[in-house]
């Protein structure tokens, strides 16, 4: 607490005490790490409780549809190399998540904080950050979640006039519509394999043009900026026209993706790719994902994929046939109670996959599944599945309370 | 039309594809193929000219700017009210459906006017939205088991006198005017509030399409083990709500 501490008012202070003392009620009980209950209880001690921790800290925020844990890990490592960091690495990332992470930082010099998609223009607003990176836009949870160009309209008017640097994919249409009502962007052509969120403009409402990796709208101009960093097959290229080769730990373009819009960021601060991009190197798995696990005797690759986008970049990750693949889907509250959106993954993709479904919603999946004409065999646990799959590693999607089920299954 | 190739237009998956409609295509595609039917598949963007040749048409959900667009579009292109007039059957869901209907309120609060083809009126609820899994008695004219979806609109639906309920739901919102009724249907052209999507859920309804299309009573029977057992679990939900 020390370097926050000492500026913090009398009231700051008892809520922050306060704050953790309900965190540790919440661990003893077990109810997982209390950071939520933590800052819940602080954030109605001290309203502004957030904005006074953030008041010494550099702040980066992170926010996206896919990827903010992960990229919110990255820079958090490669601003390490200039200074203490303090984060939400777990994924709290609404407000009394936050608040309760930075609480809990030391003589943190960098706040790396990753946003939930409806939070960011407040929080953005409470931490007065030096630079936000803006990933990617797309459907997720859509029978509670605003819709999604909506949500880049609400970003696009909370940006406006903010003094952050904004680091934003330039690839998203939406993430280029949200940033670009603010005047210092730094564009990165980080790629978006997923395009069906983006085929009207968000700004005129006419059709999209996509030659290549192009896009403008044909109507009112609306068009791609130029990047000044760019993902280039497993090279980050910076602005001055240099190539970093990327070696992360971390598996498939998403993450060098990632990678790429986290040394941008670092590249803010002062810290070079080369250093930055040695620092991410040391990530092996973040909150869990993309973790090898050993289960009863077999070696399991955990992937978490929620929404249409993630099971695509996920998809291309994978090993190749014949590696086994389990699948599991749940459509409890946090995942979104709709299952429609299992259309809109592209399933056919893992033809010549022996396939096992497992979760609460395995019967919405098996229709997707006969209907795409794949073979698979619908388990009715984790445990069912792995025995039955074929040798190999086996490759483990699921969404989000689907992954939470297993990661306590296999002990991870 | 020849008896063994059938003809799928998707309207504007560009700005109607926002709730796994996509699943709708898919479906009819498969158990079409399943029935060893020549099946050509038409995806029309909204920047493309409606085709009027089609034998089934597929209108899916959007958000409301995408809604208001097609709307537009649609109107402009004329196309979908040419093709019913030759005949064609079309199917749409929640957007779609209020689209094929007199007016709908639009994005920006106004009455929007849509392609008439639906003897249907459509204003915005004041409640809350109506979210969830839905059970309904297909109409019976129909000779379809229960129907079985996931609501996720805010929309109220007003049937006019040559407009027939799709169906009458035993649990959830359905057309939300409090009169059980869901959907609504006519010769041709059909609508429903039902995602899931709803011919996942139900295949009879993919089948119902056809048969009205090829002009025949039945069809082949086809192996629908995993779409009974999800539909057994769905309507189990809904009639236990959590």
């Amino acid at each position: 607490m020390a370097g926050n501490s000492g500026p913090l008012s009398p009231r700051a202070k008892l809520a922050v005490t306060a704050g953790k003392a309900a965190a540790a009620v919440s661990r003893a009980a077990g109810r997982g790490s209390g950071s939520v209950i933590g800052g819940k209880v602080a954030l109605k001690l001290d309203p502004d409780l957030l904005a006074r921790l953030a008041t010494h800290l550099d702040v980066v925020l992170v926010s996206a549809t896919n990827g903010k844990t992960t990229t919110t890990r990255l820079i958090a490592e490669a601003l390490r190399a200039s200074g203490p960091v303090v984060s939400n690495a777990l994924g709290a990332n609404m407000p009394a998540g936050i608040t309760s992470a930075l609480a809990g930082g030391s003589d943190a010099r960098y706040g790396v904080i990753e946003v939930d998609e409806k939070y960011l223009a407040g929080v953005a607003r409470d931490v007065s950050p030096k630079a936000i990176a803006l990933l990617n836009l797309s459907r997720d949870q859509l029978d509670r979640a605003a819709e999604t160009r909506m949500l880049a309209e609400k970003w696009r008017e909370g940006l406006a006039g903010t003094k952050a640097v904004i680091i934003a994919n330039a690839d998203d249409p939406l993430i280029v519509w949200a940033a670009s009502s603010s005047q210092n962007v730094v564009w990165v052509a980080a790629g978006q394999e997923w395009k069906d969120d983006a085929w009207s403009c968000p700004s005129c409402g006419g059709v999209m043009q996509r030659p290549g990796d192009d896009w403008f709208c044909g109507e009112c101009g609306f068009r791609r900026p130029t990047p000044s960093w760019a993902l280039s097959g497993d090279y980050v290229l910076d602005p001055h026209g240099s190539a970093w080769p990327i070696h992360l730990q971390l598996p498939g373009r998403a993450n060098k993706a990632n990678a790429t819009t986290s040394a941008a960021v670092a590249a803010t601060f002062g810290v070079p790719p080369q250093v930055a991009l040695e620092r991410m190197y040391q990530v092996q798995a973040v909150a869990g994902r993309f973790d090898v696990v050993s289960f009863l005797g077999r070696e399991v690759r955990l992937l978490l994929a929620k929404n249409p986008a993630g099971w695509l970049e996920t998809f291309s990750l994978i090993d190749g046939p014949p590696a086994p693949v389990i699948l599991g889907v749940n459509a409890r509250g946090a995942d979104g109670t709709d299952t429609s959106w299992l259309w809109d993954v592209d399933y056919p993709r893992l033809a010549g996959h022996p396939i096992f479904v497992i979760g609460d919603r395995k019967l919405d999946l098996a229709v997707r599944l006969e209907v795409a004409g794949l073979e698979f065999r619908v388990c009715e646990t984790v445990d069912e599945a792995v025995q039955a799959a074929p040798p190999g590693r086996i490759e483990l999607i699921a969404n989000y309370t689907a992954f939470q089920d297993v990661r306590r299954r296999v002990g991870n | 039309m020849s008896q063994n190739s059938l003809r799928v237009v998707w309207v504007y998956p560009d700005l109607l594809s926002t709730y796994g409609d996509q699943g709708n295509v898919l479906v009819l595609e498969r158990r079409a193929h399943q029935r060893r039917l020549d099946v050509q598949r038409v995806d029309v963007r909204s920047d493309q000219q409606i085709p009027t040749s089609g034998d089934i048409y597929l209108i899916g959900g959007g958000e409301d700017r995408p809604q208001r667009l097609a709307a537009e579009r649609l109107r402009r292109d004329g196309g979908l009210n040419r093709a019913v007039a030759n005949g064609a059957i079309v199917f749409s869901v929640c957007a779609g459906y209020q689209i094929l209907g007199h007016e709908f309120i639009n994005d920006l609060g106004q009455r929007e006017q849509g392609l008439g083809l639906l003897d249907v009126v459509s204003t915005r609820g004041e409640g809350e939205r109506c979210v969830g899994d839905v059970l309904a008695d297909i109409d019976p004219q129909l000779g379809l088991p229960p129907l079985t979806g996931f609501e996720n609109h805010q929309g109220v639906t007003h049937l006019g006198p040559t407009a027939r309920p799709f169906a009458r739901v035993r649990f959830g919102k359905g057309n939300g005017t409090g009169d059980g009724t869901e959907g609504a249907f006519n010769e041709t052209v059909f609508g429903t509030y039902m995602h899931g999507p709803v011919m996942a859920r139900n295949p009879h309804i993919a089948d119902l399409l056809i048969k009205l299309a090829l002009d025949v009573n039945a069809l082949p029977p086809v192996d629908d083990r995993w779409y009974e057992a999800l539909r057994a679990e769905r309507i189990a939900a809904a009639t236990q709500p959590a």
